[in-house]
């Protein structure tokens, strides 16, 4: 079936999209959401992969996935205004504490 | 070229264009409007591939919700777009990373064989029964257990949220 790869590659191409944003941008809420958009290329493989076996797994760790995306998501902001509050910055540069 | 074919090709353009528009966009807003045009494009996917629910969810959670989160978020911080600020670093080694992490996915798809084990779950039985019922049935049923932990996770996230947002915890 020529179709699942196509779903596959698509999925891969976002995926290293994300990652290239994460490594490249210095706005945190930026790489907060190229790892979005990892996740839910990680999510269009899952579904690909789930509807060419005939097999509900796969959504329902989509669910799981998206679940968890979304508490990251509360999680996460709640840190980026905490750090704006202390650095009154969003750069990922300033966070530079630990930095060796 | 079928129909279908030409549909998936169209979006898939539109996906990758404004998954690009997220990374390359100086003002954060212009890159949360992006990814949520990207999001819509998956929810199409979802479509494409008889799975109504996910796409329900997926405009619904992340369209919504979290997108809406962050949007909420750039808007409280009111951060200025600096035009002497640089906004990225490391540009040309975070792009050959980023394609080398390409070329191994594309390396696994290329050697990986795609094994045809047809499960029960075929269109005519979504477009029959439904699939926010199969959706349902299987997880109150098999993943009853990671479902109630996700309650748990939702709840540690919410506590987390009111912690880290308190001014001065005492």
């Amino acid at each position: 079936m020529d179709n699942l790869s196509n779903y596959l590659v698509l999925s891969a191409i976002l995926f290293s999209i994300g990652t290239i944003g994460v490594l490249v941008r210095k706005n945190v809420i930026v790489m907060f959401m190229c790892i979005e958009l990892m996740l839910n290329a990680v999510n269009l493989t899952f579904v690909a992969l789930s509807r060419h076996l005939g097999n509900l797994d796969g959504q329902i760790f989509v669910f799981f996935t998206m679940t968890v995306a979304a508490a990251e998501a509360a999680v996460g902001l709640a840190l980026i205004i905490a750090f704006f509050k202390n650095r009154e910055s969003i750069d990922a540069n300033d966070a530079n504490l630990m930095k060796w | 070229m079928d129909i279908s074919a030409l549909f998936f090709a169209l979006v898939a353009i539109v996906a990758v264009v404004s998954a690009l528009l997220v990374v390359t966009c100086k003002n954060p807003i212009n890159s949360a409007l992006s990814l949520i045009m990207t999001f819509f494009c998956i929810a199409t996917f979802y479509v494409m591939l008889h799975a109504p629910f996910m796409a329900a969810i997926q405009v619904i959670v992340y369209a919504g919700a979290i997108m809406v989160l962050i949007v909420f978020t750039i808007m409280l911080l009111n951060i200025r777009t600096d035009a002497n600020r640089k906004a990225f670093h490391n540009t040309a080694l975070g792009t050959v990373l980023g394609i080398m992490t390409l070329l191994l996915a594309s390396t696994f798809l290329a050697r990986g064989k795609i094994i045809d084990l047809p499960g029960v779950i075929t269109p005519e039985l979504i477009q029959q029964v439904g699939h926010t019922e199969l959706i349902g049935t299987v997880m109150f049923t098999e993943f009853i257990l990671p479902f109630e932990v996700t309650s748990i996770l939702l709840l540690s996230a919410i506590v987390g949220a009111v912690v880290l947002s308190k001014r001065n915890l005492s």
